[in-house]
This record gives structure tokens, C-alpha cells and sequence, in this order.
């Protein structure tokens, strides 16, 4: 089971990811964006950070980059592929899931323990957590408001293209605090949130009792390991 | 275009020219022609000029900082790899991993233009730790501002936050604590010092040197363009016959996103080992990087200027050799291996350009548009600038203000009083919660913080495998260093150290950014001579030592110098980041214990700036001894597991950390003074709000209350237990028994309403 994570000029959370992976049970692969291979991996992570400086838009100029034709091929032929952060914008640009992203409505950077509500846990990245669970993942970004037109959200509501919705807080002002989306198929999902950041026992998000003790990131990778091998 | 060439200069000796508007003194001037035997080309004059000002050559403080290198034991060398001098100090953390760390000053870029400078500074900062060979794993800030209240400040507080965020998040560096203050002192000369913490294999060390003769000389990174020129409008002026743009800002501009890039592309030539030496180009830009590159080296070298690479061609030689864009390295390469350092930069689409290389001849020449436009000594430039020895007096004013202490203002005995101050500390904005900057900044990133804010210092993971890692925290109460500075800097040490301490690290390493008014002024220069030998006193008394830091002077406005602010940064070591112990308790019936003695100790406190608005007296004592050995006993106590939170008790006193252990994770404590009272001879007003050091404030589960008594006693250090935590949740509170009692979340609110209340 190897699942690649897409380093990109500008990726940040790239190695996280890698360590998510790894420390999920699976074997992690290192992928550069100006290759055309996907050196056979069964899934992919799009990582967080700012990819080229977030220039022109968030994810604009990455849903560009060489490797992201084999992507969208891979993703339209049900490969499971993670979009976080800078990865679900590219996802969006990409138009291999619905929305876009702007500017946070409080017009700043947020960094946040985010609590969310799993909307639909039949996706290839959801299904180790019960429908309507709340959990708890870090949350980062500067560009994370989702938008979308009215149609658009109506029809993602419908179809369960909602995956994760932001649960007390909607901390940058998301169209019906979704948090992310998936396609239709389920194989694609993007969000904002980083799950790579709630894996490992003193380095996630604080919860309520103890300090950096959120492990609720796992399992977006279990659940992917589990579609992969079924 | 016509350049100055050397030629020109030697044919027209007589030639007028603007030393004094480029900020050299007569006498400076006439040494360079000494130096030189000729007049200097406008090139020379430049990077003279650049190189021997304050911010470079350290001209001023020099003579004094020499003491940390003098006051050394054979102990504080044991870890030390690469001392002052460099880019940055390195010391060996242990398992074949080093740490290179270092302060600066932002200051007066970040008060013209608060965002620009701000993350400009967090750039120059991470720049110089990638020059030692180093991955950045971790930033800092340590913020001053003016009054909440002055309209001015809100604008200085958004910017500079919003700069550090921008430039710090979009790089991907956890950003893991810092300090924020606000003071009038500081109106108009805000301080914005960034540190920056780097990684390193003990193989992977670099330094900025140009050995090897035929070695090519090459700049890589963003082109050079018009930012950031000192004294731009005077070099585009008509002296030096230019006919390019005219008065560019002063102020340079961030790319993050070209800093990350070149982050990793250096790190690449790293392991690819394609490099000899390699620096960063800050301050004074291309002069800086070749002088100080040559002088360091075999001391020769060829610069073809014509081969910098330009976003705007209409540059001078002169604009070219000073200018201070942003996001540049300067490597040294060896010819066999050009292609390959020339693959990886193209890997990561860096622009590269190769410049010269190293020669033999003991001279920087460089040449632009087939002209000889530089020729000199290197070392001249960049190392044997002036040194002063400049008139230092004692302040006039303050035997009055040590007169004047706190100790007489009243002090009240009842709990509802009590009560209403503690609340007012807790709400000072000082002492509030600084979650809204805060939250602002990625501390998740690279998945190796194992503590940040609110903790009392910053923690990292270095290695996966052992969980070896490294604990920072930075320090400095100016209100301390106004009422003695000799004091203050050894309380900002103290404190920095403490705070390390209580995470369970061992304190290694010091740097410092060493911030001051005018040094012409006398008072002002008597300020710093006693800032630096307190300082270099206690560096020595703990055995810690001082790897580099910066100095900032001229941080005053008309004749109101700010408060000497020797920001102290003390990096220590812990052998494996899962016994780290965090600032605040997490569990209900564990028993909470004072380390230490509290005396009557209000001069300079928050309580006295709070509740009286004085400032006056003198600073609390320190004991270098005793801090020593409470670090040596909070380790000890941290490798057994003994405690489950520590928190230093440092501005506000206990009162303030009673009011953070409880509000962080919101579970409660019942606390009794009158041991406290009883021992130490002193009222209900001094247990709460004395800022006495060498304190700290453990919570230890009941099952190991026997063995840390125990462990307190065996050292001989001062223990009593002063209370037990209680439950969480809505109904959790402070109880200061038969004082008064406060809901925790009453706690939390007034200290999370302040900041949001003045830059919401």
C-alpha cells in the first residue's frame, strides 16, 4: 500500500504528510511536481502550504504544474486523492471537486483548534468515522472561505458532496460552513483543515482534557488503507 | 553612464564627494584615503560606507562586547562549535545534531513600514541560519510596543503581526513563541526583534568564508533591484552622476515564497555537498557578502558586477553594490563541481548567475562594464572598521529613581481588593492574553512543536527516532533595565533560563539583541556598558555562553531614548521531548507547590505599573546560584516525571501564574498564603504580586509527593506546597482561601477581552 504526497514549489506540510502516512501503516512516496509520474501509488495527498507564494490565486498556478494531468487522470479513474489546505484549493481550481476559496472573512490568517461534524463517511478518506461525529483537526489558512454559487451548493448538499461541515465556530466564513467536499464519485476530497497534524500523541491539537493529544487525522489515512486493500 | 573607475579616482584626487550625506565622519573619510592612498570611487565609498555604519561594523558597542568572548570557562566552551562572529552560533546538541540560533533587530524598517519590515526581519533572520548549513525549524518574535491606547499603535500592532504572519506561515516555520509588551517608551521606535532556530547534521556545517583560489563566486536567489538601498535618495542624487530612478525605498520587500524555495535549494546543495562557503546577503547586500566573504577567506576575489542579475537595468554600480533585496545567497563553488550546483538551481527554478571567483591577490576588485570601479583590502571593509570608545556618563536622573520605591505605595489587605487587582493584572494588557496575535501564526508545521504559546518556552523535536530536541525562550523586562540596567540584563538572563527550565530542558546557549537609544548620548552608552557586563557576568556565573546577537542603537526619538532592552534568548536541550512538562495543569487533586522565597519586591513590577502607574526603585534581586540550581533540580524532577506542570513566576508574580495555570485548560485550584506569609514574613499583597525570582510553581501527582519533597530537600532549595488543583469544567475556580475566589472563566475572559478591545 504506498500512497505519494506531491511536493510542489512552496508546499509546507508535504513531510507531515509523509509522516501521517507512515505512521497510519503505509508506505509513503515522495512526489515532485514537474515529473509526469505517479510512480505507481494507489492514493495521493495534494499537501498543504503556498504554493507559489499563493500568487495569482491559492492553488491557481500548482493545478498547472506537469504532474497534475496524470493526477486528474488518476482521480477521474477513482484513484483516492487527498486534498489539504493549498491541496483542496488546487482540487478546486482543478475542477476535480466543486467551490473556490477566498480570502478569510475576518481578512487575516487563522490557526485553530477547528472542531467539524463528518457529514458523509462513505468517501475514500471517510470511513472510519461515524456519520455525524464530531472531531477535532488543526486548522491554518489565510484563503479557506469556500464559496460557490447557490446551485451549486444546493446540488453538493444533495448529493452528499459535503464531507465536512465546521462544527462551533465557522472560522473563516465558508458558504454553509462547509469544511470539505468531495466529488461525486467519493474518491476525490478536499478540506481545508489538516488532518496530517492530529496523528501523532503530543503534536496534535489540544483537546479537551490534555494538551496536544487530538488524534482524529488517522483516520483519513486508515480509511483510505482500508478502501485501497478491500 | 559613467562609473568612477579606480582610474578616475587616482587622475581627479581633489573630486568632491558626499562621505558626510552617506553617514561617514571626516575622519572616516580620511582613513579610507589613507587606507586606499587615493581618494575611493564612488563604488569604494558605497560599501565603505555600508560596511563601517553602525548596523554593520558594530563601531560603538565592539569594545564592549568583547567581554563575552573574554568571561568564558572551560564548561561554556564543552558544546560550542561555532562562536560570535558568524552568521550565527552553532552548538552540539548531542547524537551527532547541532543547533545554530540567533536574535536581530527589525526595529526601524518595522515602524516606517510595520508589515514590510516585520517580515523582512523574520527573512534576514532565517537567512542567516540557512548559512550555517542549517534546516530552519522554528522563528520567534519579540515585539515592544507603544501605549494600547495611542491611535498610532494599532496601526505599528496589525502591521507587524501581519507581516510576521505572512512572511513566517507562507515559509513554513512553526512560529513558537515570543514576547509582546506595550510601553509609551516605545511610541516611536516600536521593537520588532525575529530569532530564528536551525537544524543541523555535525557534517553539515558551513561557513561564510572564499577559500580556494579559482573557486567561482556565485549569487543566487531573487534579482537584485532598487529595495532597500540606504540612503538611496543621496546615492541617486547628482553626486555621483547617475542618471537612474531617483529616491527608492528605503524599505525592503518580502518574497516568502522565493525564501522557502531557496530554503530547500540550499539545502540540497548541502547534501549534494556542492558547496564551500556560502552567506547571506543582508545588510549591505553584494558589499557586505564579498567583503566579508574574502576577508574571511584566502582573501582575494573577482567580481564581474555586470553578471548581477537586475530587475531593473537602469541600476548604478553604486545601487548594485548596496542594494538590499531581499531572498539572495552568495555561495562559493568549486569550478568541477558548477554544473551540478547549476542543476539543482535550476531544479528548483532559482535564478543563478556566476560572478567571478577566489583569486590570491589580497584584493575585492570588481569590475562593471569593462571598468575597474572596486579595488581594495577586504579586510579593510569588513573587519578593521573604526572602533570608538565613545563618552559614557551616568544618567543624572536616576539616584531619584532608585529613591523611589514601590515598597511604600499601598498595599491593600483585603480580599475584595485583592480580588479587583488581580483582575486588573490579569486584564493588564501586558499580562492579557495574547491569543489574538497568536493565532495568527502556524505552530503546527514540520509536525515537531512539541510546546509554544502560552507555554513558557518554545519546544522542538529534532530527532524522530530519540525525541533529542531543543527548548527557547527570550526574555528582557526594560522596566527592570531602566532602574538598573547592569540588573536587568542579568534578571532578562535569569528569567529566560528559568523559563527554559521549567519545560525540563537543560539551558545550553545564549544569543542576545541588545536594543538601545542613541549611542552619542553618554547616559545612553553608560546604559549599554552596564547592560553588557551584567550580562557577560552572568553568562559567565551560570556557565552558559553568549554564540551571537545583534545591536541595536538609535532607538530614540528627539531626546527620549527607549528603555534599555537587552532581549535575552537562552536555548537549552532536553534528551527526549515526550518528558517535556508544559506551563499549566491538566489534572484535578494533583498538589501544587512554590519553589523559592518571596520578599517584598514591587520596584519595576506589573502590579506597580497596573495598579499605580510607578515606575521606581530597585529591581528585584537575583541569585545566578540559586537559578542554576532550580534549573538543576526542575530537570531532575522532569527525567523522573515528578511534576505534571511548572510555570515560572516572572511580571505579575504568582498572581499572574495562578491566573495562566488555571485558565489554560480551565481546571481549577484551591491555594492557601498563609505558609507562605508565615515563612517569608510577608503580606497576602507581596505573596500575590512580589515578582521575587528564582520562583516556580509545580503541580506534582499525589503518588510522587514524597519523592519530589524529597528531591526539593535533598537540594536544599526552598519548597511549600500552597495548594491543590481542582475540578474543570463551568464550575472550575480560583480559590484564594479566606481571600477571595474567581470563576475561571471570569479569569479567561477579562484576559482574552484586552487586545481585542484596542486592535479588533
Amino acid at each position: 500500500m504506498r500512497i505519494g504526497v506531491i511536493t510542489f514549489p512552496g508546499s509546507l506540510d508535504d513531510r507531515d504528510a509523509l509522516r501521517a502516512i507512515r505512521i497510519a501503516g503505509a508506505e509513503p512516496v515522495s512526489l515532485w511536481h514537474g515529473e509526469h509520474d505517479l510512480q505507481g501509488v494507489d492514493a495521493l495527498v495534494l499537501p498543504g502550504g503556498f504554493s507559489y507564494g499563493d500568487y495569482l490565486r491559492a492553488g491557481a498556478i500548482a493545478s498547472h504544474a506537469p504532474i497534475m494531468s496524470e493526477v486528474i487522470d488518476a482521480a477521474n479513474k477513482g484513484m483516492p486523492v487527498l486534498g489539504i489546505c493549498n491541496g483542496f484549493q488546487m482540487l478546486a481550481e482543478a475542477r476535480l471537486v466543486p467551490g473556490a476559496h477566498t480570502r478569510n472573512d475576518v481578512q487575516h490568517f487563522v490557526r485553530r483548534d477547528q472542531h467539524l461534524i463528518v457529514e458523509n463517511n462513505t468517501t475514500a478518506w471517510t470511513t472510519k468515522f461515524s456519520a455525524g461525529e464530531e472531531i477535532n483537526i488543526p486548522l491554518k489558512n489565510a484563503d479557506g472561505r469556500f464559496i460557490a454559487d447557490a446551485d451549486t451548493i444546493r446540488r453538493i448538499e444533495d448529493n452528499g458532496q459535503v464531507t465536512f461541515r465546521y462544527f462551533g465556530v465557522n472560522p473563516n466564513g465558508s458558504a454553509d460552513d462547509i469544511a470539505g467536499v468531495s466529488n461525486e464519485r467519493g474518491n476525490v476530497v478536499g478540506l481545508m483543515p489538516h488532518p496530517e497534524h492530529a496523528v501523532e500523541p503530543g503534536f496534535g491539537p489540544d483537546t479537551a482534557t490534555h494538551m496536544r493529544s487530538g488524534l482524529d487525522g488517522l483516520h483519513f489515512f486508515t480509511s483510505v488503507i482500508e478502501r485501497v486493500l478491500a | 553612464m559613467s562609473a568612477d573607475t579606480v582610474e578616475n579616482a587616482i587622475a581627479t584626487p581633489d573630486k568632491e564627494q558626499p562621505y558626510a550625506a552617506l553617514g561617514l565622519k571626516p575622519d572616516e573619510y580620511a582613513r579610507i584615503k589613507e587606507i586606499l592612498g587615493r581618494r575611493p570611487t564612488s563604488g569604494e565609498l558605497a560599501m565603505y560606507s555600508v560596511m563601517w555604519s553602525e548596523h554593520c561594523s558594530y563601531k560603538s558597542s565592539k569594545m564592549y562586547l568583547r567581554q563575552f568572548g573574554q568571561k568564558v570557562t572551560p564548561k561554556m566552551r564543552e558544546r560550542l562549535m561555532v562562536g560570535m562572529g558568524e552568521n550565527a552560533g552553532v552548538i552540539d546538541i548531542g547524537e551527532g545534531w547541532a543547533v545554530t540560533f540567533k536574535v536581530e533587530s527589525h526595529n526601524h524598517p518595522s515602524y516606517i513600514e510595520p508589515f514590510q519590515g516585520a517580515a523582512t526581519g523574520v527573512g534576514g533572520i532565517v537567512r542567516d541560519i540557512i548559512s550555517m548549513g542549517a534546516r530552519p525549524v522554528a522563528i520567534m518574535d519579540q515585539l515592544r510596543f507603544g501605549a494600547v491606547e495611542n491611535a498610532d499603535t494599532a496601526r505599528v500592532v496589525a502591521g507587524v503581526v501581519g507581516g510576521i504572519s505572512f512572511y513566517g506561515n507562507c515559509l513554513g516555520l512553526p512560529n513558537i513563541g515570543g514576547e509582546t509588551y506595550f510601553d509609551a517608551v516605545y511610541q516611536g521606535n516600536p521593537l520588532v526583534n525575529a530569532l530564528a532556530v536551525g537544524v543541523l547534521r555535525h557534517e553539515d556545517l558551513h561557513l561564510a568564508n572564499a577559500s580556494g583560489v579559482g573557486n567561482k563566486i556565485v549569487l543566487f536567489g531573487a534579482r537584485t533591484g532598487g529595495d532597500g538601498i540606504g540612503g538611496a535618495s543621496i546615492l541617486a542624487s547628482d553626486s555621483f552622476d547617475s542618471t537612474g530612478p531617483t529616491k527608492r525605498p528605503a524599505v525592503q520587500v518580502g518574497d516568502p515564497f522565493a525564501e522557502k524555495v531557496l530554503i530547500e535549494c540550499c539545502l540540497e546543495l548541502y547534501r549534494g555537498g556542492l558547496v564551500e562557503g556560502i552567506q547571506d546577503l543582508g545588510a549591505a547586500g553584494i558589499s557586505c557578502a564579498t567583503s566579508e566573504l574574502a576577508a574571511n577567506g584566502d582573501g582575494g576575489m573577482f567580481v564581474e558586477l555586470d553578471n548581477v542579475l537586475l530587475r531593473d537595468p537602469t541600476l548604478t554600480s553604486e545601487e548594485i553594490l548596496m542594494s538590499e533585496s531581499q531572498e539572495r545567497m552568495m555561495a562559493v563553488v568549486e569550478p568541477g563541481k558548477l554544473e551540478a550546483f547549476l542543476a539543482v538551481t535550476a531544479k528548483w527554478d532559482v535564478e543563478t548567475s556566476v560572478l567571478g571567483e577566489v583569486t590570491d591577490t589580497g584584493r575585492l576588485v570588481i569590475h562593471h562594464n569593462g571598468h575597474e570601479i572596486v579595488n581594495v583590502d577586504p579586510s579593510t571593509v569588513a573587519v578593521d572598521g573604526p572602533v570608538y570608545e565613545r563618552p559614557v556618563a551616568y544618567p543624572t536622573w536616576i539616584d531619584a529613581l532608585n529613591a523611589d520605591s514601590a515598597s511604600v505605595l499601598a498595599r491593600p489587605t483585603d480580599g475584595p481588593t485583592l480580588r479587583e487587582q488581580f483582575l486588573s493584572l490579569v486584564a493588564s494588557p501586558n499580562l492579557a492574553d495574547k491569543s489574538m496575535i497568536t493565532t495568527q501564526y502556524d505552530y503546527f508545521v514540520m509536525g515537531n512543536t512539541a510546546l509554544s504559546f502560552p507555554d513558557d518556552a518554545g519546544m522542538i523535536r529534532v530527532d524522530e527516532e530519540s525525541g533529542l530536541g531543543f527548548s527557547v525562550a527570550t526574555d528582557c523586562n526594560g522596566r527592570y533595565c531602566q532602574l538598573d540596567p547592569y540588573q536587568g540584563a542579568q534578571l532578562a538572563l535569569a528569567e529566560a533560563y528559568r523559563n527554559v527550565s521549567v519545560t525540563g530542558a537543560v539551558p545550553a546557549a545564549v544569543t542576545d539583541c541588545l536594543n538601545f537609544g542613541s549611542p552619542e548620548n553618554p547616559e545612553v552608552m553608560w546604559q549599554f556598558q552596564r547592560a553588557v557586563e551584567g550580562l557577560s557576568d552572568a553568562c559567565q556565573a551560570m556557565e552558559i555562553p553568549v554564540t551571537g546577537g545583534n545591536v541595536s542603537f538609535y532607538n530614540q526619538t528627539g531626546d527620549v531614548a527607549i528603555h534599555p532592552t537587552p532581549v535575552v534568548g537562552v536555548l537549552g536541550i532536553i534528551d527526549d521531548v515526550a518528558r517535556r512538562i508544559p506551563s499549566a495543569w491538566q489534572e484535578e487533586g494533583h498538589n501544587i507547590y512554590l519553589l523559592g522565597v518571596t520578599s517584598v519586591e514591587l520596584d519595576g513590577s506589573a502590579w506597580a505599573n497596573t495598579i499605580h502607574n510607578h515606575l521606581g526603585g530597585r529591581p528585584p534581586a537575583v541569585d545566578l546560584e540559586r537559578e542554576v540550581a532550580l534549573g538543576s533540580l526542575l530537570h531532575g524532577a522532569a527525567l523522573e516525571g515528578l511534576v505534571t506542570s511548572a510555570h515560572d513566576l516572572s511580571d505579575g508574580g504568582l498572581a499572574q501564574a495562578l491566573a495562566e495555570a488555571v485558565s489554560r485548560f480551565g481546571v481549577g485550584a484551591r491555594v492557601y498564603l498563609d505558609e507562605i506569609l508565615e515563612r517569608d514574613g510577608v503580606d497576602a499583597a507581596t505573596a500575590l504580586f512580589s515578582e521575587s525570582t528564582g520562583r516556580v510553581i509545580v503541580s506534582v501527582d499525589r503518588t510522587d509527593d514524597v519523592k519530589f519533597v524529597g528531591l526539593c530537600e535533598a537540594r536544599g532549595y526552598p519548597v511549600l506546597r500552597i495548594g491543590v488543583t481542582d475540578q474543570r469544567g463551568a464550575e472550575a475556580e480560583l480559590d484564594v482561601q479566606g481571600l477571595f475566589r474567581i470563576p475561571v472563566t471570569e479569569i479567561a475572559h477579562r484576559s482574552a477581552e484586552t487586545l481585542p478591545k484596542y486592535f479588533g
